[in-house]
């Protein structure tokens, strides 16, 4: 092989090593897009919800009240909706056998009573008349109308049957089923029905759980961080709180959840499933993070302010509260996000103590059980249900939603208000 | 009663504050004050909240054991077992609270009386001791600072004192968490033998039924259960496949961005990879069991495969995407580091710019890239949630990646999701493998932030 070969080959050497690099890069940012579209794609149509539009005949015989008086809330807070419901259902098929009246049935969600008897109480004067009513049709036909389910799978693997379907396409020619903005989803709790369940007993717990976290582990830290940055002796002891932290930053999450499983539940005896729980345990584990953050931005003070304080006479705490600890403030918030981002989208150690449980009320104070946004995803995507699967995915995008605010106020903090010392 | 106790102890320190600075100023009109009139204001607020709020602390922690001490003192001769003695306490709790719905006996109603009645005296003798405390206190600082004593002092130093108590929090969370898996892991052992533990081959917590807890433990019943060998296998093993692919490419992007990307592609593509590291890694596990199972499954088939739905490639490959950031940051930050000098002195050889990466550079930040590797080994042992989702639950001792194996931490999830009893051998097992995934992760961290910690040193 002459020189001139042996170069040629390097070059072509060079050349490859630097399309590995591109190409892994590109790997990387390719699985993001294939990550970021598959949810969005799966989850954008959680935020429909179809309805179906019914005449509804408000017939006083129907509901057993009297016909020649306006019936009062009371009454109609008394009446039998159910079996209304079932005679209304029954006028989309006359002609329907009694187990076609059930299946006319299941093409509603379970809540038809409700949503027919607030609709007479929202509109008394439609007593006695026929009106067109608006209905939460049963997930199975949600996922049908999305496309998300496929139709031409034997009728015994499907969901929906042959019946429900043809009943379903006459109501869809006659423009009686609508997609509107599925506002419930984020006003309702938990459920086991599909298209009734919600994430706001979710939020409410991630919510109540972060403040509990935040409550805790900001001003702990920030004390820590001034004590080990201004005040602590250099020696062993410090040295050993230092390395103690720094193993802590890395312990696995689930470990804390054991923490809060044997100490604060078993020992100290703290209420099961509930936020204050979680944010504890949360707590524990931003814990670190903020403290190695503030460490970083009280570092970062030079010392000429810290001299310029101590030469007017300043004590050397007086120093620290009004001149040091100002200045290293927004390096800390935007590191305290930071860690409370982490915390939000933390699952197993909530897991752990007990916030997986099934919580269909939303919860108004940190004491009382709840679940997680992370813990909902969880929830959802063990559920064989078809309907959770967009659900699943538009909770994630919530989550995701709430993530980059937080980092992108991070960012801002640090931008706008941490001094350059140059 | 806890909440008004506390409330009118933060209320009385807050215009203890207002009253101790106006002291100050009165002293100033005739003698020199000896620091600024607010630190007359805390010296007092100090003096007036810290004493009362410490033992009302205290007494609300040990007041529930010390009436259950009094009530349970009776029946202490009766030789009766701890489980018994629980039940019973608890059985007055909820009579006393008229909730108790079971068989009423002479003994329980006279120990609800009892009970009532020394929560009553506790009460009360709590509200006198803890606001006589507070009066005492904040009269003794009342004299001082009319004596125009020295506050400025006192005051920092109690404040040191508070941030000092803040640093151990740290120390307290890992004495709490050695704590409480230690304990749990040697009633374990007591049961389960430690050999059968980490040379035992089969795993089937499931066995290991919830018994009575009056019933007494049978050890031969958990025999053959608790082998926990096919789990650290599988930890590994995902672990392993997870670094196959987090390693090249992390690696790979690494040196790309450190080395040859030019400075906007760095500003850019280095947060959006980033973003792979902050996702929740449930969102993963969501993805891993929808998604790649799926289409590993189906791939499978066409190739005339078996694959497993819940596949360990399919968890080891999305853990290994969410373990490139940390390496391809990290190795980045390495490969930056090393001096120029070296790079200058391999292209005045006339070395091309690959091959002085991988002669020169790779050779010189090899120790930081094995510590970023071993951060990353750390991390897919302790996650959690994407091998709950995507992996199977069955401990299966296989190495064939297209089957279903278990770590360490799903069995943790399996075994305590739902209600735990404290005091089975399944519930102590989950902690027994909390402690082994603690000491390994401890581990592999002090022997990677050392590496990089030696190479940083080296080079500045």
């Amino acid at each position: 092989m002459n020189k001139e070969e042996r170069l040629i080959k390097r070059y072509k050497a060079e050349k490859r090593f630097q399309f590995y690099g591109k190409a892994a890069i590109f790997m990387a940012l390719l699985f993001l897009v294939v990550f970021l579209t598959k949810i969005f794609s799966t989850g954008y149509t959680a935020f429909q919800k179809t309805w179906l539009v019914i005449p509804v005949n408000y017939n006083a015989d129907l509901l057993y009240l009297d016909p020649d008086k306006k019936p009062t809330t009371e009454d109609i807070n008394d009446a039998d909706f159910y079996e209304f419901g079932i005679e209304t259902f029954i006028t989309l098929d006359p002609d329907a056998s009694e187990d076609q009246i059930m299946e006319l049935k299941k093409m509603f969600a379970f809540t038809f009573e409700r949503e027919l008897k607030y609709y007479l109480l929202d509109n008394p004067d439609s007593f006695g008349k026929t009106v067109d009513v608006k209905l939460t049709a049963s997930d199975d036909l949600d996922q049908v109308f999305k496309g998300n389910y496929p139709r031409d799978i034997p009728e015994n693997r499907r969901r929906a049957s042959d019946y429900q379907l043809k009943i379903f396409d006459k109501l869809n020619e006659d423009g009686r089923v609508i997609s509107e903005f599925n506002a419930s989803f984020f006003t309702n709790a938990d459920s086991r029905e599909a298209e009734l369940a919600g994430i706001a007993s979710s939020f409410m717990g991630s919510l109540f759980s972060i403040l509990v976290c935040l409550s805790i582990a900001f001003p702990v830290a920030l004390l820590a961080a001034v004590y080990l940055e201004e005040f602590a002796p250099k020696n062993r002891f410090t040295d050993f709180i230092e390395v103690n932290i720094n193993n802590l930053a890395a312990v696995p999450s689930i470990v804390f959840g054991l923490l809060g499983l044997g100490v604060l539940l078993a020992v100290f005896g703290l209420p099961r499933s509930t936020p204050l729980v979680g944010g504890i345990t949360l707590s524990l584990m931003t814990l670190p993070t903020i403290i190695i953050a503030a460490r970083a931005s009280l570092k970062a003070v030079p010392p000429s302010i810290r001299e310029a304080a101590l030469a007017m006479g300043a004590s050397r705490m007086q120093t620290t509260m009004h001149h040091t600890v100002p200045l290293a403030l927004p390096g800390t918030l935007s590191g305290t996000i930071i860690g409370l981002a982490q915390a939000l989208g933390e699952t197993a150690p909530l897991i752990l103590i007990g916030m997986v449980a099934f919580v269909n009320t939303i919860p108004g104070t940190p004491m009382d059980p709840a679940a997680s946004l992370p813990v909902q995803i969880y929830i959802w995507a063990e559920s064989a249900e078809r309907g959770f699967v967009e659900k699943v995915s538009a909770c994630i995008m919530v989550l995701l939603f709430f993530l980059i605010f937080m980092n992108l106020g991070a960012q801002l903090i640090r931008h706008k208000f941490e001094k350059k010392w140059n | 009663m806890n909440s008004v106790i506390f409330l009118t102890i933060v209320l009385l320190a807050l215009s203890s504050y207002f009253f101790g600075r106006k002291k100050a100023i009165l002293i100033q009109s005739n003698k020199r004050l000896t620091a600024l009139p607010k630190f007359y204001g805390y010296y007092l607020a100090i003096w007036c909240g810290a004493p009362a709020f410490l033992l009302y602390a205290l007494w609300s922690i040990f007041e529930p054991s010390i009436v259950r001490f009094f009530i349970l003192s009776d029946y202490s001769s009766q030789g009766l077992l701890e489980g018994e003695l629980n039940l019973f306490y608890e059985k007055v709790k909820s009579l006393s609270r008229n909730q108790y719905s079971g068989e009423l006996t002479a003994e329980l109603q006279r120990s609800a009386e009892k009970y009532l009645n020394f929560r009553d005296i506790a009460k009360w003798s709590k509200v006198v001791i803890v606001l006589s405390l507070l009066i005492a206190s904040t009269g003794y600082a009342y004299t001082k600072i009319s004596n125009n004593t020295k506050t400025r002092e006192p005051v920092e130093i109690f404040l040191k004192g508070v941030f000092f108590l803040s640093s151990l929090a740290a120390i307290l969370t890992t004495i709490g968490i050695i704590f409480s898996l230690l304990f749990q892991t040697i009633e374990f052992f007591q049961v389960i033998p430690l050999f059968d533990f980490v040379f035992g081959m089969h795993w089937y917590p499931a066995k290991a039924f919830v018994r009575d807890a009056s019933e007494a433990l049978d050890p031969s019943m958990y025999s053959d259960t608790f082998g926990a060998v096919p789990i650290f296998a599988g930890t590994f093993f995902i672990a392993l496949i997870a670094m196959c692919v987090a390693i090249p490419i992390g690696l790979l992007s690494g040196i790309y961005m450190a080395e040859y990307a030019s400075k906007r592609l760095r500003q850019y593509a280095k947060p959006v990879i980033e973003i792979l590291a902050g996702i929740p890694t449930v969102v993963y596990g969501f993805f891993a069991a929808l998604t790649v199972g799926p289409f590993l499954k189906d791939l499978g088939l066409s190739l005339g495969l078996e694959v497993s739905a819940e596949s360990a490639l399919a968890a080891g490959g999305v853990m290994g995407i969410m373990i490139i950031p940390f390496i391809s940051s990290l190795s980045d930050d390495v490969i930056t580091s090393v001096p120029q000098n070296l790079r200058d002195g391999s292209y005045a050889m006339g070395a091309t710019k690959s091959e002085t990466i991988k002669r020169v550079i790779f050779p010189a930040a090899l120790p930081g890239i094995v510590g970023s590797i071993l951060l990353g080994v750390s991390r897919a042992i302790g996650e959690t949630m994407i091998v709950v989702m995507a992996s199977g639950l069955a401990a299966n001792l296989t190495l064939n990646p297209l089957e279903s194996t278990s770590t360490i931490t799903a069995q943790i999830v399996v075994i305590l999701i739902g209600d735990q009893q404290f005091g089975d051998p399944k519930t102590q097992a989950a902690f027994a493998l909390g402690l082994s995934l603690f000491i390994v992760t401890l581990v592999l961290n002090i022997v990677a932030l050392s590496v990089v910690k030696k190479y940083r040193e080296k080079y500045e």
